[in-house]
């Protein structure tokens, strides 16, 4: 497609260092602690994953990172700087779709730029890479309405990307997709993270998807939410699906971070979650065919 | 030409003409009661009937109503009446003027709502005070209030209209998923960025429904409006008093067949007013339909 190097912004990698964060929302005797003294690293141009539970507190981590708010107690700060509010070196990549439906393929791209008034002619040309990148150069001028779901999170890969922002924040990106595309869209978001090594941080409850991606993961345990464990992923770039799935090390390290969150199911389990119920069950036949 | 083939090939537009040609059948015959109706006919019904006040001795209801066969003859007489093509541009101006003057005024002050808790705060009680009032509540206060009857009926459709269009364009804005306020947000949009691009277009929709609904009311109340305060315009005298006063006119004057042809032409006023909402809406929204 590209003949001549199209202009393409340097990544600047940044590395965000969330250190002894706690989160509670309400007062009194409603005061609920969602997140509990957190400590963890997202690694400059590094894949960091978190994985925990559903309902855990994750997204609530999420919001924290990216500046929608600020945490009760601690600190989070990016590159040595403090966080302070929503900006575009930390950008989010929503569950479900935030593409704007109003606004075509295109336009959704260069909403960043076009915001922030820097909309030249390198812009575009980075917009148009994107969008040739992410596949969806046919797709162009149609609205969201009209793409396909893994287009959807493609088109909002782009629209982050052309921010370049030191860091990619994905909150559980591809939930809702049917598993054929999921691995689709996983061996997708894992050649863009290796062609460019941004600093990526990205939140699952899938731990298939958690090892497929990670660099490093981050396993958290149930609410109110603080890292168990961090286990590095050591498996060889770039990766396939077919690869990943007979080699012993990604099925060790499965395993590994299944015996931590099912440590945590147990806990929440003997406390009557439902949720933790239905994973204890799951964890227990998984375990039986391995 | 494959556009009429698809219309007239769908069993539903057979379906759609079908229910008019039976409904003006029955409505012929009904309303031609008189003359084919005998008393023997009548008589197994007739203390029933006269129970209920009805003396004549033809079928209750419809049989007082003209015949769509007379209706139309009369209308026909009326098309080259210029009086009644200045009803026709008397309510339309009288709707169109009460309309736009609430989407100019409604749809900046519903947004004024929505963005900014001040203005709600100050607002929004008296707002929701005045709007349980029925706009035909406001007509003595209303001529009263204005200097002529023109401006007094053209205040009451623009509250018809004004109210409907300030809740949907509230609710609107207040329903845009918080997510598109991050994002946007986070990529570096200014507030009056985010005004433009993302509450704007997310309210569009509801605005658009709520312009639909009010157009509606209008056509009601400006009729009701005609009615009750005679006509008002002096253009043309009593004659040019717009299509509700052309119906309270037929009335008085015992021309039932145009009191009909009144009701018919605002059906198809209303409607066409609709229409065009309807065709602006989709030209303003285009994503929606593209699904």
């Amino acid at each position: 497609m590209s003949a001549t190097a199209p202009a393409r912004p340097k990544i600047n990698a940044g590395e965000i260092a969330v250190e002894g964060v706690s989160k509670s929302y309400g007062a009194l005797q409603f005061r609920k602690e969602v997140v509990h003294d957190c400590s963890f690293t997202i690694e400059r141009a590094k894949l960091t994953v978190m994985v925990g539970p559903s309902g855990c507190g994750k997204s609530t981590l999420i919001r924290l990172l990216a500046g929608f708010e600020q945490p009760t107690t601690g600190r989070i700060t990016l590159d040595g700087g403090p966080i302070t509010g929503p900006n575009r070196d930390r950008l989010v990549v929503f569950q479900e779709t935030a593409l704007f439906p109003w606004m075509t393929t295109w336009d959704n791209i260069l909403y960043g730029p076009r915001a922030r008034g820097e909309l030249s002619r390198d812009a575009r040309e980075f917009g148009e890479f994107l969008l040739n990148k992410v596949g969806l150069q046919d797709f162009r001028d149609k609205y969201p309405g009209q793409l396909s779901g893994g287009m959807q999170r493609r088109a909002e890969l782009a629209r982050a990307m052309i921010n370049n922002p030191k860091v990619m924040i994905l909150d559980e990106p591809f939930r809702g997709l049917d598993a054929m595309t999921k691995e689709l869209m996983w061996e997708y978001y894992s050649r863009l993270y290796e062609e460019n090594r941004r600093t990526n941080f990205f939140v699952t409850t899938d731990i298939d998807e958690a090892v497929f991606l990670a660099d490093r993961m981050l396993v958290m345990s149930n609410i109110p939410t603080h890292v168990r464990a961090v286990i590095d992923v050591d498996l060889p770039r770039p990766r396939k699906l077919s690869d990943l799935v007979e080699s012993d090390r990604a099925n060790d390290i499965k395993k590994q971070a299944l015996s931590i969150l099912h440590a945590e199911a147990m806990r929440s389990f003997s406390r009557g979650s439902k949720a933790a119920a239905d994973f204890v069950e799951a964890y227990l036949k998984r375990a039986s065919r391995a | 030409m494959t556009k009429l083939q698809k219309i007239v090939t769908n069993p539903a537009f057979w379906r759609g003409m079908v229910s008019i040609v039976v409904f003006l059948i029955i409505w012929e015959i009904g309303a031609r009661s008189k003359q084919w109706m005998t008393p023997e006919f009548f008589a197994p019904f007739k203390d029933l009937l006269a129970a209920m006040g009805f003396k004549r001795n033809y079928l209750p209801w419809i049989g007082a109503v003209p015949a769509p066969s007379v209706v139309l003859a009369s209308w026909l007489t009326v098309l080259g009446d210029a009086s009644y093509w200045q009803s026709w541009y008397m309510s339309f101006f009288r709707v169109m003027a009460g309309f736009i003057a609430a989407m100019l005024i409604g749809i900046p002050f519903g947004l004024a709502l929505a963005v900014s808790r001040t203005a709600y705060g100050v607002a929004f009680p008296v707002f929701e005070v005045l709007r349980p009032i029925p706009p035909l509540a406001w007509v003595p206060a209303s001529i009263i209030f204005w200097p002529t009857q023109e401006s007094a009926i053209a205040f009451i459709t623009f509250l018809g209209a004004f109210f409907t269009i300030v809740i949907n364009v509230l609710g609107g804005a207040r329903s845009i998923d918080v997510r598109y306020f991050q994002a946007a947000s986070s990529m570096g949009s200014s507030r009056w960025d985010i005004f433009r691009r993302v509450i704007l277009p997310g309210t569009l929709p509801s605005i658009m429904v709520g312009s639909a609904v009010g157009m509606g009311i209008t056509w009601e109340v400006v009729v009701a409006a005609e009615m009750i305060s005679g006509g008002g315009s002096q253009v043309g005298g009593t004659r040019g008093g717009g299509l509700g006063f052309f119906i309270w006119n037929s009335y008085v004057g015992g021309s039932y067949e145009q009191i009909v042809v009144g009701m018919i032409s605002i059906g198809i006023a209303g409607f066409a007013s609709s229409e065009l909402l309807r065709w602006l809406g989709r030209y303003a929204t285009p994503w929606l339909k593209a699904r």
